[in-house]
């Protein structure tokens, strides 16, 4: 690594990527080794601090790498695989983690060789996360905290190595302050994954049941007591990293049912069109308002825009979706396969429009469901007064559930 | 395959210091001379239009020559830059000539390559005369161009022309006919004031028998001439639009956190807080979807057509769904007159006719998106 500060305009980053694509050319370098190399470059992800995969460089520079990654044909960490790590954790992490959890798990984390999960969710919490009931109780000679409870709806556990972990330390307290936020090893004794199978036929989310688990001490992130302020943390990027990419007029949902449009006459009514029409419009509309959100960051104006996002996306993935299997007609009503699988990765593309149709309905509850963002635009970004509620000053162990 | 709708390159969707600064001008003269109260008293008189205020707008702060050359006399900016004041003008329900005026006339003339043309276009820039093109204000981009006005030999011209928007304020008429584009002077046509829905944009009949006009094109130059400023309108109404359904949602986010029922300001109901966070989120798309087709109107991006016809088929719906929400939101009160709720609803629904309906530009963007009809 040079020393001093290391130049982080659009030029530099290019002169540096190029550099790398030199000393590491894509075609005769191993996936790994390329993405490792990428890594200690500070090129993973630009905005991190150098010696965590990046240069401290503007978050929007990434941009300027990517895109000459990608017309060298470089390997990429899959970032659909590693959604969760790359989007919650990994921000969490930066912001909470000790030096050594940064230097423990920022890299293997980037470089898709730990999967990470998100227990959160709990059958009596989900909205109301706060209202968790997961224990976690210190043991004070061994310094381990004994971790009990059960989790649900965990994306991804069955593959994952660790899971960011909400659990409540001290139940007299008032709900969002007795909780705690931990690291917790997947492969630790007393972890449970059970496959929860979904609408789609598929199991890509599961059970997660915690008996008598134990996490280090060291694998606490953030104080003892403080887990709501980190857990806000990872909920907010999580809405964030949604409606981050750039798609082409035309892109996304709305690409096969256009097609579907065009190369078969024979499927085309009056009704369907008008509806079709009335979608492709809002699809191009909400791609110039991510277009829109973009320049706002990169000109250092964030607007609140990227609130209504993901409420914007998961409404016309639904529409769309529901129109296609509509517009196909006899062969939308069949369905690829039921077999129950475990999947990798949520994929869209490639799969039929019954798979699509039913998937989007996860597009509105995942991640907060649109409600609840629908309380946040009104609450943060109008203004407008919250519900009165009495949950907020009485102790956990008091509320009804 | 490129889809035969790509867009060439990434528009610019934000606002420059320059817009924000003709914004803040535009919007001091409005919030000072031109509040709901005093649109409603002139509205009540039959001449809605303040020559006074015009004036200030057109020439003191130069807004009407921003779409004409400096040689002309002109501002020299742009589309964008009318953007903005058609954002302000919605904002304030402003009954003033200027989409009519300085957008469609002035397009007009700017496409018609005549001396008459030049000339007529330093005085609209200038500000001292307002010209409105003897069109229906519901004609529509792609539309065929209706005829209804015959040249009787040497450019004198008799025919009738309905709902004309901003004739009343009009000194100089554009003409199409069936031997091409004419200037009439108001006082050789008979003007009769219509009562019309949106009170801030009035519409006439104009009726001409014999009367002499100046020929500024040919058919063929006429019908282009037309067709360009047609199109330009229609993305530039759609900004009125999100200016006017922005200041429905902020009345009406500020009017429910202080109206109290139930022991609870109504704005923190959520039936009602999750309909005013659609709207904003509406706007915010609305916005996006409007500073697309001006700054494609402004660069001549070659898919400016599909882009205001995105624009279009997008905005009209979310100013009348924010005009329609402000009354039913602000209860009893959004049914008065002295309210200025009503007058926001009927220039929404009004503007959701002007120059094509929504539908009409989901039409065009099934031609330009090669989404054909059944
Ligand atoms: C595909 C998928 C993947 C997921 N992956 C994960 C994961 O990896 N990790 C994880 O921790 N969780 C995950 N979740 C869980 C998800 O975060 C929760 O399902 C979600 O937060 C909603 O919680 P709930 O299911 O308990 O519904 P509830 O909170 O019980 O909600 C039921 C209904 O009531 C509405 N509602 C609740 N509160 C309010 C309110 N205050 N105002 C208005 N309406 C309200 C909701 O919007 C919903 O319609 C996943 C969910 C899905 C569908």
């Amino acid at each position: 690594m040079t020393t001093g500060a290391t130049p982080t305009t659009p030029e530099a980053l290019r002169a540096r990527t190029r550099d790398l694509l030199t000393a590491h050319p894509p075609a005769r370098t191993d996936r790994t080794a390329f993405l490792r190399a990428r890594f200690d470059a500070g090129l993973a992800w630009v905005h991190y601090p150098p010696g965590l995969g990046g240069l401290g460089a503007p978050r929007t520079l990434q941009a300027v790498v990517d895109a000459e990654l990608e017309a060298a044909g470089a390997p990429d960490n899959d970032p659909r695989r590693i959604g969760i790590g790359l989007g919650m954790a990994a921000p969490t992490i930066l912001a909470y983690g000790t030096e050594e959890q940064k230097q423990r798990f920022l890299r293997p984390l980037w470089l898709g060789e730990e999967v990470w999960c998100q227990l959160f969710s709990e059958p009596g919490a989900g909205s109301d996360l706060a209202a968790l009931a997961t224990r976690a109780v210190l043991d004070q000679d061994a310094g381990d905290w004994i971790v009990d409870g059960q989790k649900v709806w965990t994306s991804s556990a069955h593959n994952a190595r660790w899971g960011i972990l909400v659990a409540r330390t001290d139940p007299a307290l008032p709900k969002h302050q007795g909780i705690t936020y931990f690291l917790c090893d997947m492969h630790a004794p007393g972890v449970e994954v059970r496959p929860l199978r979904q609408i789609t036929g598929e199991a890509e989310f599961n059970e997660v049941f915690l008996t008598g688990v134990r996490i280090p001490d060291t694998h606490r992130l953030g104080a003892v007591g403080e887990g709501w302020a980190v857990a806000r943390t990872t909920l907010m990027n999580e809405r964030v990293s949604i409606g981050g990419m750039r798609i082409p007029r035309e892109g996304g949902m709305i690409a096969p049912v256009a097609a579907a449009w065009r190369e078969r006459p024979e499927l085309r009514t009056h009704a369907l069109h008008q509806r079709l029409l009335e979608l492709w419009v809002e699809a191009e509309v909400a791609r110039l308002t991510g277009e829109r959100l973009r320049q706002q960051l990169a000109a250092g104006q964030p607007g609140p825009e990227g609130s209504g996002m993901k409420l914007t996306f998961a409404r016309l993935n639904q529409e769309i979706s529901g129109l296609e299997v509509e517009l196909l007609g006899a062969e939308g009503l069949l369905y690829e396969d039921w077999t129950m699988r475990r999947p990798e990765l949520v994929d869209f593309t490639g799969r039929d429009a019954g798979y699509r149709y039913l998937r989007a309905k996860g597009n509105s509850i995942e991640g907060g469901t649109s409600e609840i963002l629908l309380n946040i635009v009104a609450e943060r970004v109008l203004g407008l007064p919250p519900e009165p509620r009495d949950d907020k000053d009485t102790a956990w162990k008091d509320l009804s559930r | 395959m490129t889809a035969p709708t790509a867009p060439t390159a990434p528009a610019d969707l934000l606002y420059s210091e320059a817009e924000e600064e003709l914004r803040t001008a535009v919007r001091a003269l409005l919030a000072a001379r031109c509040d709901a109260r005093t649109v409603l008293a002139r509205a009540e008189t039959g001449r809605p239009h303040d020559p006074a205020l015009w004036h200030t707008l057109a020439a003191e702060i130069g807004t009407a020559g921003l779409l004409v050359p400096e040689k002309l006399g002109g501002q020299g900016a742009g589309h964008r830059e009318a953007a903005v004041v058609l954002e302000e003008l919605g904002r304030a329900v402003a009954p003033v000539p200027y989409l009519t005026s300085a957008v469609l006339a002035t397009e007009i003339l700017l496409g018609c390559d005549t001396a008459e043309a030049a000339a007529l276009l330093s005085e609209l820039a200038s500000g001292s005369t307002v010209c409105t093109p003897a069109v229906p204000l519901t004609l529509a981009p792609g539309a065929p161009l209706p005829a209804p006005v015959r040249d009787s030999g040497g450019g004198t011209l008799t025919g009738t022309v309905d709902a004309v928007a901003d004739a009343v304020a009009a000194g100089v008429l554009l003409v199409p006919a069936d031997t091409g584009l004419y200037a009439v002077r108001a006082e050789d046509a008979t003007v009769t004031p219509l009562v019309g829905l949106d009170l801030t944009r009035p519409l006439a009949t104009v009726a001409l028998e014999a009367a002499p006009g100046i020929r500024l094109a040919d058919p063929a130059a006429a019908r282009a001439a037309v067709a360009g400023a047609l199109l330009s309108a229609a993305g530039l109404l759609a900004s009125e639009q999100v200016g006017l359904a922005e200041w429905c949602l902020t009345e009406t986010v500020a009017h429910s956190k202080g109206r109290y029922q139930f022991n609870r300001p109504v704005g923190s109901f959520q039936a009602l807080k999750h309909r005013m966070a659609r709207l904003w989120l509406d706007v915010a798309s609305a916005r996006a979807a409007a500073r697309a087709a001006a700054d494609a109107l402004a660069t001549g991006a070659p898919d400016a057509p599909l882009t205001v016809a995105v624009a279009q088929a997008y905005c009209s719906g979310v100013a009348v769904r924010a005009a329609e929400e402000c009354v039913q939101l602000h209860g009893g009160i959004g049914m008065t007159w002295e309210h200025p709720a009503h007058l926001y609803l009927k220039r929404a629904k009004a503007d959701s006719l002007a120059l094509g309906t929504a539908g009409h530009h989901r039409g065009l963007v099934a031609d330009f998106a090669e989404l054909p009809a059944p």
